[in-house]
């Protein structure tokens, strides 16, 4: 057996590879082809799908409605949500982006064993569940919750400042929950460099805003990139989230595809919906992906 | 007179506390003179390092004061000092092309682009680089990216360049290559240089003065040849060149001269600049080739017999065991061609010149 195994380098490879190819293709190919065809069939009202039903017709209701003279109408709703996703992804982004760098930053500048504790607190979040957390920040940010409360109580305004249910919570919400994202990626490329880099800029009469400006962030590029790409995608696609901070007011693309497959029992829709959303992700991805390539030639 | 380039005075830098406290600097005074080539030459450890970060301001000394042109700087940060740093490392920006990382500096002080470009040129020229500007740090040698960080630091005209350590990463061919190099560059631009070495040889060949570092403190300052010919104290002597020590008795003395009694008991006159008293041992400091070998003889001070002897072409040394106890080390030059003076085991007379004596501090 192993004799053949020898002679043989090719079979080698593949029994190497067949495992995780199997993975993959079994988790992960096999139900995105369902949910192509999923996609593509016709609409069981009860739930499901009618299989061998053809249509494209889940995709087309992205943009227009069909009128009862089978003319089609722009209906912008579904982009708005997947707009709003999309802002709302991005100031996400960035938020975490301005909480995280400096965080990363600290922790760098901290001694060994003090600085192992802090990366260790950094993903104590992990421990508990999402929905827990995203419970926390409704006791936290609701009309008798703990900020407006105080405010309330220490006479700064008369009525509950309307913090839970806007996009304000969501965003605050969804920098929460993906924060370890941001800083760890960032926290890995700032550990790498020489600080010494730091001293030779304030020796050349740089200072310390300008330091960090021309040698410290274009040194943490890489981090910056991944912590943004990290937090990014899994918001655009976020759930639990906007589903208790947002409430049915500031929906995401997320919860319009779940409200597919259950409420509305529109399978083929939600599958599209999906559909949609993994385009957008695969295109900024592209696109990101093009713009450090141009740059690594650049330079 | 004119005022010091750079002045210490009475700087000690300690780092740590409690138990863990350590004295890096002790007490230092020094001047180091307008345009001079000044060395800061000792051991690993002994301060020299912690000295020329004080000066370009990347520590503060725990106490006492250092002055540049005369002006007190302490709290002023490095990035407002006229002193530029080649590191050790050669610290140059990855991410900036030679150019750039030669240009930061005016660039920071706002100079117009055209300034910039032109002063890049000419230093890079300065250096023998020309050519590299677009290139990145990573795409050098080690001795290509040393001149960069050299020229990256002199593109500023700083009023005080300080340079770590900066050959030590090379191999000794380019090593020798940039000492010339750096004596050249500093007559040429005149700025003062403080450069830190643990290399006797670096400091001797290159330096118009040199401080000897030890343990935190500056233990001797002088030219080279002073450095060399007149150490004061035993870890000068011992850790410039190779030296031999004797004990002697000062039998007696007056105004800056001795009679000591040496191992052996022969007397000798000698010059003293410590005002050692009669009765106390003082050390005697010779170098191997400037004591001289006697087929025994009366004018000998010293007597022994070879106990060794290695022949190196253009010299041969001799290891010599005193009778009196201890080793002896002369080094003749071989100038009568490849005929031994001495054989292994013969008795033979050691002389002591005593200009060649150098009585120490301690």
């Amino acid at each position: 057996m192993l004799a053949t195994l020898r002679r043989h380098p090719a079979l080698q490879r593949l029994l190497l590879i067949g495992p995780s190819a199997a993975v993959i293709g079994f988790f992960m190919v096999v139900p995105l082809g369902l949910m192509v065809a999923v996609s593509l069939m016709g609409r069981n009202i009860y739930g499901g799908v009618h299989w061998g039903d053809f249509t494209t017709e889940a995709y087309v209701k992205f943009l227009f409605e069909r009128n009862l003279d089978d003319t089609l109408a722009f209906n912008p709703v579904y982009l708005q949500i997947f707009l709003r996703s999309f802002w709302l992804s991005l100031s996400t982004t960035v938020v975490a982006l301005l909480f995280g760098f400096p965080v990363a930053l600290y922790m760098t500048l901290q001694r060994e064993p003090y600085r192992t504790v802090l990366i260790f607190l950094v993903t104590v979040p992990f421990w508990t569940n999402l929905l827990v957390r995203n419970y926390a920040w409704v006791l936290l940010l609701r009309d008798t919750g703990l900020i407006n409360g105080a405010l309330l109580g220490l006479g700064v305004i008369d009525h509950p400042l309307p913090l839970l249910y806007t996009p304000f919570a969501v965003a605050i919400g969804l920098a929460y929950s993906f924060m370890p994202f941001m800083v760890l990626p960032i926290y890995a490329s700032l550990e790498k460099i020489d600080f010494r880099l730091v001293e030779a800029a304030y020796d050349l009469y740089a200072g310390r805003l300008t330091m960090l400006r021309r040698v410290v962030l274009p040194l943490a590029r890489p981090g910056i990139v991944a912590g943004s790409t990290l937090v990014f995608v899994p918001c655009l696609g976020a759930y639990v989230t906007p589903a208790l901070l947002g409430g049915s007011k500031t929906m995401m693309i997320g919860n319009l595809v779940a409200g597919r497959f259950s409420e509305a029992r529109d399978w083929p829709f939600g599958a599209a919906l999906a559909f949609f959303l993994l385009a957008m992700v695969l295109l900024a991805m592209l696109l990101q992906a093009l713009r450090s390539r141009r740059q690594a030639e650049a330079g | 007179m004119a005022v010091s380039a750079v002045e210490a005075q009475g700087v000690t830098k300690v780092f740590g506390s409690g138990a863990g406290e350590v004295r890096a600097l002790d007490e230092v005074d020094v001047a180091i003179r307008q345009n001079e080539f000044f060395t800061l030459l000792g051991p690993s450890g002994c301060g020299k390092t912690t000295l020329l970060r004080l000066i370009a301001g990347f520590e503060q000394p725990t106490s006492g004061e250092i002055l540049l042109e005369g002006q007190p700087i302490a709290g002023t940060p490095p990035f407002r000092r006229p002193v530029n740093t080649v590191f050790q490392s050669y610290a140059l920006f990855p991410h900036m092309s030679v150019a750039q990382n030669v240009g930061f500096g005016m660039e920071m002080l706002g100079k117009d682009r055209r300034t910039i470009a032109e002063t890049v040129e000419r230093t890079l020229d300065l250096v023998k680089l020309g050519g590299l500007a677009g290139r990145k740090p990573a795409q050098l040698s080690g001795g290509q990216q040393q001149r960069v960080a050299l020229a990256r630091a002199l593109a500023n005209r700083p009023k005080v360049l300080l340079l770590d350590e900066p050959l030590s990463a090379l191999d000794l061919k380019l090593r020798k290559e940039m000492q010339i190099e750096l004596k050249r560059l500093q007559g040429e631009t005149g700025i003062t240089f403080v450069f830190v070495t643990h290399d006797q040889e670096e400091a001797l060949t290159m330096s118009d003065r040199i401080a000897v570092m030890s343990a935190g403190r500056i233990l001797q300052v002088g030219s080279p040849t002073e450095i060399y010919e007149k150490p004061t104290r035993r870890f000068v002597a011992d850790f410039i060149g190779e030296t031999n020590f004797l004990a002697a008795e000062v039998v007696a003395g007056e105004a800056g001269s001795l009679r000591v009694r040496l191992p052996g008991g022969r007397e000798l006159s000698v010059l003293d600049a410590f005002e050692h008293k009669p009765g106390q041992t003082v050390t005697l400091a010779v170098r191997p080739e400037r004591a001289e070998l006697a087929e025994g003889g009366a004018e000998a001070q010293l007597a022994g017999r070879v106990e060794n002897l290695v022949y190196f072409g253009t010299d041969t040394t001799y290891h010599v065991g005193l009778e009196a106890g201890g080793g002896f080390v002369v080094r003749l030059q071989n100038r009568e061609g490849a005929r031994r003076r001495h054989e292994v085991g013969a008795s033979v007379g050691i002389r002591l010149p005593a200009e060649a004596v150098q009585v120490l501090r301690d």
